[in-house]
């Protein structure tokens, strides 16, 4: 009997890592199959799909998908705008709602609770329901260029980056963080004289890493992923972001393999920093769940 | 006064100071398109027009929602007897003379064939002045419906994979969560592939796994598929976000109880009943409002794969509001779509809040 058991107990370790296994496959052979196949010219990827070698780097393999990516749209434009628009989103989100998630969290001021109260209830409604009345919003800016001044945002970087730098869910995770920090932190810090800034840049800010990685990655996938909006304001190739640029690559006869490449190109630098900071990311994403 | 008292006290002007450039941006670009929206969906209101904006009342409304009910008997000859067309079928009279300038129906006027069904010899004819929005409004909640049970269960269940005590589950649960950070935008294309009639990996897997007897589909091509092609695809992008909530929502489960389950005997079933499952009550609110929420808004999918088609058969509302205010520059008509798409998701989150208050 003695003996039964653990193999019994084995039978069962090794049929949990079966169906593990198996499942793992489902959610990471397309993204292989991606990567793979924007190694090969495009007869030979239509004839592995057949077989086995769909996710095999075999055959004739090479970076020339790539190179043609390049040469039919201005890819490196792209992933300029890409970068440049995120980056000062995430920067600017992160200093304007942590500031004022401050306020909500330390200072006392009438109508705070009220406030606070509409900002959340906002996160109720979903981006695309505004989006459209947001395009006569913006389509009315005034903005000061050359030409003096001008009114209309359309075709800009700052029609992309201005309407998300404050969020309802980014100040709300700060809020929540900061409820959690001990008060007398700040009543040290006034009773030697620093002024509210000071307490919330010097004081706080070096505190609050963790908080600062989750709604960094929060708000960079969601900016860095976005389509609908800079679909819709960027008629101009040049303040396109990679995700409109996609459309380049998606005509009647579609090169495969050039779509391939392009799909890689703007996918594989996020996965490695997942992959990277797989705990931050995941813990990031848990952290939107604990609501009260 | 000491310095203590004092900064306990109010400090209006450094908190709306600090607070203000936020608060200024969601004014700005949060609410007011929110209140926009609802004031464009009563007039004509155009992205650029010569003409002045008028108030146009409910008319956009009644323009999208109009439907109407019309049952036809089949047409008779002299001798009584129903007329069939060539495929043996009765045949009706025909329904653009009830809508089109029929001064009898007026209520009819200008809608046009939604669905129909037989009820005996006569035929019901369900009408709507807005085929299209209906077919988005229907494709829409078909989604939601679909989608809000299906992945959330199935999120629960890799969640309970990944919590159990193995070597290396970590590896699994990286892999699971891989796809959330992919945009659904790159996914879409992919699986553009994926799903192709001719060279699809998914026909070809089905082919090698029924041993040749699996008849290739062209999976977006067709309207009885294409919608579920999308549903299938949507829950594969983002069934390990919410995994991952799920599993936060496990680990607040103190592993007490379950030890008391095991000293009680308890099946693993049973463990689940009663333990797990009551443990996640709030979790499973929150993670099928949130699914909810997302699957209302669905748009970047149908854009990349579909564009709505074949037969509108993936249209959806965000899909249409987007058409209509931005490619047609309708934006009192996208923002009325929008308006209605709101009040669905308010109604869904009420019935969220209903539900957690029961229970308090």
């Amino acid at each position: 009997m003695a003996a039964v058991a653990p193999t019994n107990q084995r039978l069962k370790t090794s049929l949990r890592y079966l169906l593990l296994v198996l499942v793992g496959a489902v959610f990471i052979f397309p993204i292989i199959f991606m990567v793979v196949s924007s190694l090969k010219p495009d007869g030979q990827l239509l004839r592995d799909t057949a077989s086995i070698r769909a996710f095999l780097p075999v055959g004739d393999i090479s970076l020339d998908n790539y190179f043609a990516a390049f040469k039919r749209a201005p890819v490196g434009l792209f992933v300029f705008n890409s970068l440049l628009v995120t980056g000062i989103t995430v920067i600017g989100s992160l200093f304007l709602c942590s500031m004022a998630a401050f306020a909500f969290a330390f200072l006392e001021f009438k109508g705070k609770e009220i406030v606070l109260s509409l900002i959340i209830a906002t996160l109720i409604i979903p981006f695309e329901t505004i989006a459209v009345p947001m395009l006569m919003v913006v389509n009315s800016l005034p903005s000061i260029g050359p030409d003096g001044l001008t009114w209309g945002w359309l075709n800009s970087y700052q029609v992309q980056i201005v309407p998300f730098l404050a969020d309802a869910l980014t100040i709300f995770l700060f809020v929540q963080y900061f409820r959690d920090l001990p008060k007398e932190l700040i009543e040290a810090a006034r009773l030697d004289g620093a002024r509210w800034f000071q307490v919330y840049s010097l004081v706080i800010v070096p505190i609050s890493g963790p908080v600062f990685a989750t709604a960094a990655i929060l708000k960079f996938l969601a900016m860095y992923n976005q389509y609908l909006w800079p679909l819709m304001v960027t008629q101009s190739e040049q303040f396109r972001p990679v995700m409109v640029g996609l459309q380049y690559f998606f005509q009647l006869n579609t090169a495969w393999g050039e779509v391939m490449a392009y799909l890689s190109l703007i996918t594989l630098p996020v996965l490695a920093f997942y992959l990277f900071l797989q705990r931050a990311f995941i813990a990031s994403i848990a952290s939107t769940g604990i609501k009260g | 006064m000491s310095n203590k008292q004092k900064s306990l006290q109010s400090h209006p002007l450094a908190g709306w100071l600090m607070t203000a450039p936020a608060l200024i941006l969601i004014v700005l670009f949060l609410v007011g398109p929110f209140i926009l929206a609802f004031g464009f969906s009563f007039t004509n209101q155009r992205l650029i027009s010569p003409n002045p904006t008028q108030f146009v009342g409910l008319s956009n409304f009644e323009q999208l929602l109009g439907v109407g009910v019309l049952t036809l008997d089949p047409e008779r000859d002299d001798a009584g007897q129903v007329v069939l067309d060539a495929e043996g079928q009765p045949s009706y009279p025909r329904l653009r003379d009830y809508t089109r300038n029929n001064p009898d129906y007026p209520q009819y006027d200008g809608m046009r064939e939604w669905f129909s069904f037989s009820t005996g010899d006569a035929r019901t004819y369900v009408l709507a002045r807005d085929t299209v929005f209906m077919k988005a409004l229907t494709n829409t909640l078909l989604f939601v419906i679909i989608v809000a049970p299906v992945q959330s269960g199935l999120a629960l269940l890799l969640a309970l994979m990944i919590n159990q005590k193995l070597r290396g589950i970590n590896v699994f649960r990286t892999i699971y969560f891989m796809p959330v950070v992919v945009s659904i935008v790159v996914v879409s294309l992919l699986w553009r592939f994926i799903y192709d009639g001719r060279n699809g990996l998914l026909n070809n897997l089905l082919e090698f796994l029924t041993f040749g007897h699996f008849q290739p589909i062209d999976w977006l091509g067709n309207p009885d598929t294409a919608l579920f092609a999308i549903i299938g695809m949507s829950i594969w992008q983002a069934v390990g976000f919410h995994m991952v909530i799920w599993l936060s929502g496990l680990q607040t489960i103190p592993l007490t109880l379950y030890e008391a389950a095991d000293i009680e005997g308890a099946t693993p079933w049973q463990k689940f009943r009663f333990v797990t499952w009551p443990g996640l009550r709030n979790t499973a609110v929150l993670i099928l409002v949130v699914i909810t929420m997302q699957a209302f808004a669905l748009f970047s999918q149908i854009d990349v794969m579909t564009n709505g088609g074949p037969l509108d058969s993936t249209q959806t509302l965000v899909f249409q509001a987007v058409v209509r205010g931005y490619e047609q520059q309708n934006i009192a008509g996208g923002s009325a779509i929008s308006v209605i798409l709101f009040l669905l998701v308010l109604s869904i989150s009420l019935i969220q809040r209903y539900l957690t208050r029961e229970r308090t």
